[in-house]
């Protein structure tokens, strides 16, 4: 029997009225791990969309007469196996995976979002058969599928978003059930269910404002991830070939160089992609806490 | 218990059938036809018709795949189209040449992943916690590649105090093959430690948090006594299972770390089938992951039940 | 003899009783204040708190939410959160101050001199560890080792009063019932023989007849062990009955103290005051005596005001109280009352009326709702769970149905089951208007979903706390009746005059509203399709006392308005008493008893019904001889056979009857229904051989 009156929260801070709304961008600003993160992000959206105009050389540029020359007052970060300028590939190079990663995310966030929103709702056999097939698939590592079926289907900018969006799909609806379940628990859907009110209505306007926190965090998370797959299947082999400069595909072009000492092409874009997750991390555990407290 | 064990094997199986389905038709959706593979571009198309039917593609689906399950069943795991020989040799090594750099990764992560989740748990809110935190949420992001390259870059290139390779050499003494393998372990354990860490931190934060954890305080009992004596037992359970579900990526994820560092893992071998449409080594490596995986998860159920007194035991109702 | 501020047990202190006392005095709290840091802001959860406890008193600190009363107990076990701090005062246990002293004295207090027993006895137990060891490691910090801290723990489970000790030593806490496992922490509690007890709510988590037997032990134990008793609650009822003196708290400050039965009933204080009168009392009724609500909300916590901290809401403050905060005065030998005018506080104006005119409930002969039959199993691990058996019930036009039953009743599926929220099992019938009733929402038509609907016990769970005010009133407008455009609009806003809310209030989200105004927009929302029956679940549990008043007379008006029909499920008799036209009684899926309030309550009634109404403590003292039951409340999932209450039952007949045949629900008198072997006139002989020992007449 749990008739408890409400007194033990209140008793640990006193009673509040409390007004919790959304993260607010004050809240977010005050947050040093955000700042950082987010001027980080900034600085690399900047290149990718300008990166063109700040680049110091052109870095499509071949020099065969200067191949594999360590950094320099003329090169910053030395130059390629082709004699380009390194230090404008990296530049360049953050514009592949910046139009990539948001759209594989958002695809994936979508998808998943509606995914696990019915599998928490309706339980029953679609919950367990879904449930089912995703731990199939989880048995597997992701990186293992996504160059699976990049090898089926070629790597393009398309597939790659669809790929890695269809991937995290079932992650994020794994999450968005368990949410959609805890809100399961509570009164207001036997309420609405006595208004006559239809699944559909239900699972979008009752439970997904509700559950709208959790898919925000979600998709910071995995906007890390995403660079993380894509970067890894350029490593492998598996970029997107098209002339744009590619962070992974240059590693993979060089890294076979490091024995040999080269390690200026390996290690800068290696860092590029360092710093880029490391911002979006540090912007995602902000808006987790933010969200949280 | 023999009901619960027998109920969970029952669902690994349904899994892993669920699996092999998966796994052949995909292998059957891929492009690329394995007998033009093999014979070459420039191969007449009834030299290729020939292969085709000496390897046994221009059979029916269902009868492929029963064949192919069938012979599962009895060890047989099928003819490399590539290598034209058994697959189950190269299976075997690779299996075993990926399961010690896992092993030696999940022997360094599992102390210090949780003891920086009950560090982080601990100290909860203040400054060691959020760079404990921190930390690991980045390094988890951070591709392994990357981390990879950094280290060979410090510890290889410029300093050149550890190999890097991975592979020791045939034949080489224990301590040796450890020499070789730590390089590649950091990768790995960076990335999972954040993982961990975060898991163990969620569960000793629950439990620091509990009604018990306030009548043991309460008792007068030492705190160091309250952690050891009740709050760890209860926080570290979900850590378990969590471990576990990172088995598969040690054994079959380790494709790129063993790409940078030239070794011979089941990841690379599954990822050099698939380039070269090899599909009874693909289907059969990447089944031989989830069989892994399916294990590991088995062997932390059971760890979980037989920890959990309330699985365990029967309650009220 | 009695020293200075030293109260012995028939509290006769000759002096004020905030003196700081002798050493002999188990607890003295003198000028607390307790201070929480919240977003770099410090907020005031106690001030000036004063107050003592001697040795073998047992004193209730009384209190809403808000109050600071588990503050109080965290500040003396030094166990408030990180960012609270007693910032000025003093606190003295036996003597020794707690917060002057080092991590290892510390243990040492918490070990030996002050134990607490919480809420929820469940969750205080660790769940890995077996119950014996749990319990055996209070004694092994008193210094004995394994083997006898064992034998001593299976003594002290014998001294709670649990039969077999050896099967609960090596028992799980998941394994435990609820009243079992309170035992066990109390055991846990009394093992180190503390001089000081704190109790904060402890039975509020128990059904009523488990929290009687609980209550019971440690009054006993409380004389056996010669132990000091903090009894921490809101229940102003069960302070009545365990406490020697009682403190009543409000936003912090204790404003009143005295002996516990001259403070409950010639309050001097009108917090006090208000308070009493927001508890149905015998006599009291939904048309006549009416509760009285306390106007206006509890100080926002950082409000700063510069006088008597209850004025604004006070109905005889006056410019001195607005000024300055009142000292403690002496108002009698042992009491203290912070009010300038606590001699004028008899007779204290109400802000609401006493008695209205409601429209008795039609007395036709069709019952609006029938129930045939209704039954509900449910599939589980053991087997099948019965959690109703073959219920016939009657719901009349615009009546209140009181629904009172403990956990296991199944008072809740029925309701579920009415609402149509899942489907009974075959050969159930439930009509309505004559008309059979889908057996759930989704065979029901719009009609019949307009005319049932549902007030919820917890409003943060029942409110979708994304959507505003508006929204989730206008919704059943729109779903229901079918509005659109201005006649939305009016409606909208008659139904928030009508359950007193303010149109400001629309555009605001639950989380920005207070219990009760959270509460009214339920009850809008359920009145929003004009409904002819509003099932009420536990509709003021959740909130609390002096809110509770206002809900209740809210609900009586709108039913009276409305001519609706309640169904109100409550496990508090008090308020089904209040608000009831009839009443039913659950006991395990069955209908023990159902009949008008007034003989249900006055008697003679079922066994079980005695039982229940003898175990609820009431401020009115105690008129009835407890009835204990033995046992516990059995599965569900294996129902006793025959009458299901027989293995409790105190009444049972020799002849074996009860074990071998379920009795019908037969009437017994017009209109009064009772599911017992005994005949009513034995039964009133059994009965009153209880009643006789007081004077009163049964009431009405």
């Amino acid at each position: 029997m749990t008739d408890v009156v409400a007194t033990a929260p209140a008793q640990i801070t006193p009673a509040l009225r409390a007004r919790r709304e959304l993260p607010t961008w004050r809240l977010l600003l005050r947050r040093p791990s955000f700042v950082i993160g987010a001027m980080i992000l900034l600085f690399w959206i900047v290149c990718a969309v300008f990166g063109n105009a700040i680049a110091p050389h052109d870095p499509l540029a071949q020099n065969l007469l200067s191949i594999n020359k360590p950094p320099s007052a003329a090169h910053w970060f030395g130059t390629d196996s082709l004699g380009r300028d390194v230090l404008s590939r990296v530049i360049v190079g953050a514009r592949t995976i910046l139009i990539i990663t948001p759209l594989a995310t958002l695809l994936g966030t979508v998808l998943g979002t509606a995914l696990g929103l019915a599998m928490g709702y309706f339980g029953g056999w679609l919950d367990t058969l879904v449930s089912r097939l995703v731990e199939a698939v989880l048995a597997l590592p992701a990186v293992i599928i996504a160059f699976l079926f990049i090898v089926a289907l070629g790597a393009s900018i398309t597939t790659l978003i669809i790929v890695i969006g269809f991937i995290f799909t079932p992650l994020i609806a794994r999450t968005v059930r368990s949410a959609v379940q805890v809100e399961r628990q509570l009164d207001y859907l036997s309420s609405a269910r006595l208004l006559g009110e239809r699944p559909m209505r239900i699972m979008f306007v009752e439970i997904l404002p509700n559950v709208i926190p959790t898919v925000v965090v979600e998709f910071t998370v995995r906007l890390g991830y995403a660079i993380f797959a894509v970067a890894t299947l350029a490593f492998l082999g598996f970029g997107v070939q098209v002339s744009t400069p590619n962070w992974g595909s240059d590693i993979n072009a060089s890294y076979g160089l490091l024995g040999a000492g080269f390690w200026w092409t390996t290690l800068f874009p290696a860092l590029a992609i360092a710093f880029l997750v490391i911002a979006i991390n540090l912007v995602a555990d902000s808006v987790q806490q933010a969200a949280a407290g | 218990m023999a009901r619960y064990l027998l109920r969970r094997l029952g669902l690994a199986v349904v899994t892993l059938w669920i699996l092999s389905l998966i796994v052949f038709v995909a292998g059957q959706i891929l492009p690329g036809n394995p007998a033009r593979a093999v014979l070459g571009p420039l191969a007449a198309p009834s030299a290729v018709r020939a292969l085709d039917h000496q390897l046994g593609v221009d059979r029916p689906l269902v009868t492929r795949y029963l064949g192919w399950l069938g012979g599962l069943l009895h060890g047989y795991m099928g003819k490399s189209y590539a290598y034209q020989s058994a697959v189950e040799p190269f299976i075997r090594a690779a299996l075993i040449n990926s399961a010690k750099l896992g092993a030696l990764a999940l022997v360094i992560i599992i102390p210090l992943g949780i003891l920086g989740g009950v560090v982080a748990a601990l100290n909860y809110g203040r400054a060691v916690d959020r760079v404990i935190s921190l930390t690991g949420s980045s390094a988890a992001t951070v591709p392994e590649f990357v981390s990879g390259i950094v280290v060979i870059v410090v510890f290889g290139v410029t300093l050149k105090v550890l190999p890097v390779t991975a592979a020791a050499g045939a034949g080489a003494p224990f301590l040796t093959q450890l020499r070789y393998l730590i390089l590649p372990a950091v990768p790995l354990v960076l990335v999972l430690f954040g993982y961990i860490a975060r898991m163990a931190r969620a569960g000793t934060i629950e439990a620091l948090e509990s009604d018990y954890a306030r009548t043991a305080t309460l008792k007068g009992l030492k705190r160091s006594v309250v952690i050891r004596r009740h709050i760890l037992r209860n926080s570290l359970l979900p850590t378990i299972t969590v471990i576990a579900t990172q088995t598969g990526y040690l054994i079959g994820g380790l494709v790129v770390v063993e790409t940078l560092f030239n070794y011979q893992g089941i990841g690379k071998l599954i990822f050099s089938a698939a380039i070269a449409k090899d599909f009874p080594m693909l289907e059969a490596g990447v089944l031989t992951i989830g069989v892994v995986y399916m294990i590991a998860t088995l062997a932390a159920d059971m760890l979980t039940f037989s920890l959990n007194p309330r699985l365990r035991v029967e309650g009220l109702e | 003899m009695t020293g200075p501020g030293q109260a012995d047990r028939a509290g006769q202190a000759p002096a004020t009783s905030i003196e700081p006392a002798a050493s002999p005095t188990t607890l003295q709290v003198s000028h607390v204040d307790v201070k929480y840091r919240v977003r770099g802001r410090d907020r005031l959860a106690l001030h000036d708190v004063s107050f003592h406890i001697g040795r073998n008193e047992s004193y209730g600190l009384v209190g809403e939410s808000g109050s600071g009363k588990s503050t109080m107990a965290l500040a003396l076990t030094r166990y408030l959160p990180r960012n609270g701090r007693v910032s000025s005062g003093s606190i003295s246990i036996g003597g020794r101050d707690p917060l002057a002293m080092n991590r290892s004295a510390l243990r040492d207090l918490r070990a030996r001199t002050v134990s607490m027993v919480y809420q929820e006895p469940g969750k205080a137990l660790n769940p890995s560890i077996k119950v014996g060891r749990q319990l055996g490691e209070v004694f092994e910090i008193a210094g004995s080792d394994k083997a006898d801290a064992a034998l001593r723990s299976e003594a002290m489970l014998r001294t709670v009063q649990i039969a077999d000790p050896g099967r609960v030593m090596d028992a799980y806490p998941h394994q435990l019932s609820g009243g079992m496992a309170q035992r066990v922490v109390i055991a846990m509690a009394l093992a180190a023989s503390p001089s000081l007890l704190i109790l904060d709510e402890p039975t509020t988590a128990l059904d009523a007849t488990v929290e009687a037997e609980v209550l019971d032990l440690v009054a006993g134990l409380r004389d056996k062990l010669d132990t000091s008793v903090l009894f921490i609650s809101h229940n102003l009822a069960v302070i009545a009955k365990m406490c020697d003196r009682v403190g009543v708290l409000y936003a912090g400050e204790l404003i009143e103290e005295g002996p516990a039965s001259e403070v409950f009933d010639q309050p001097r204080h009108p917090y006090t005051v208000g308070l009493l009168r927001c508890i149905p009392r015998q006599g009291q009724r939904k048309d006549h005596g009416r509760l009285d609500a306390i106007p206006g909300f509890l100080p926002q916590p950082g409000d700063q005001l510069a006088g008597c901290i209850f004025a604004p809401r006070c109905p005889i403050a006056v410019q001195q109280c607005r000024d300055a905060p009142p000292p403690a005065f002496d108002v009698g030998p042992g009491r203290t009352s912070r009010c300038y005018r606590h001699d004028e506080t008899s007779g204290l104006p109400r802000s609401t009326p006493a008695d209205v005119q409601l429209p008795a409930p039609a007395t036709s002969a069709e019952p609006v709702v029938t129930m045939r039959n209704l039954s509900k199993t449910f599939a589980s691990k053991g087997g099948h769970v019965a959690a109703l058996a073959g219920v016939n019930l009657d719901l009349g036009l615009g009546e209140t149905l009181g629904l009172v039953g403990e956990s296991g009743s199944g008072k809740t599926t029925l309701a579920r089951l009415l609402l149509g929220l899942t489907a009974p099992d075959q050969g159930s019938a439930i009509s309505l208007d004559g008309k059979p009733l889908g057996a759930d929402l989704a065979h029901r038509g719009r009609e019949q979903l307009k005319a049932l609907q549902i007030v919820f016990q917890n409003p943060d769970s029942a409110l979708n706390r994304r959507h505003t005010v508006r929204r989730l009133i206008s919704r059943p407008l729109v779903k229901l009746a079918g509005l659109s455009g201005t006649a939305l609009q009016d409606r909208l806003m008659s139904l928030v005059a009508s359950v007193r809310m303010e149109e400001r209030h629309l555009s605001l989200r639950p989380s920005q509203l207070s219990g009760g105004l959270k509460q009214r927009v339920a009850i809008a929302r359920a009145f929003g399709g004009s409904p002819r029956i509003v099932v009420c679940d536990e509709p003021t549990s959740a909130l609390d006392v002096s809110v509770q008043a206002a809900i209740l007379n809210l609900l009586a008006d709108l039913q009276a308005k409305e001519r609706v029909t309640y169904l109100f499920i409550s496990h508090d008799l008090g308020v089904v008493r209040y608000l009831s036209d009839r009443i039913a009684v659950l006991y395990l899926g069955r209908i023990m008893e159902t009949g008008p309030a007034d003989r249900v309550f006055a008697g003679p009634h079922h066994p079980y019904t005695e039982a229940l109404l003898s175990a609820v403590p009431s401020l009115d003292g105690q008129r009835r001889t407890r009835i204990k039951l033995a046992g516990e409340i059995p599965s569900a999932a294996s129902p006793p056979s025959g009458c299901v209450f027989h293995t409790r039952c105190p009444r049972r007949l020799s002849s074996g009857i009860c074990e071998s045949t379920e009795p019908p629900l037969a009437e017994v008198e017009p209109g009064h229904l009772m599911s017992c072997h005994i005949p009513l006139d034995e039964l009133r002989i059994m009965q009153n051989i209880g009643a006789s020992d007081d004077n009163r007449a049964p009431e009405p």
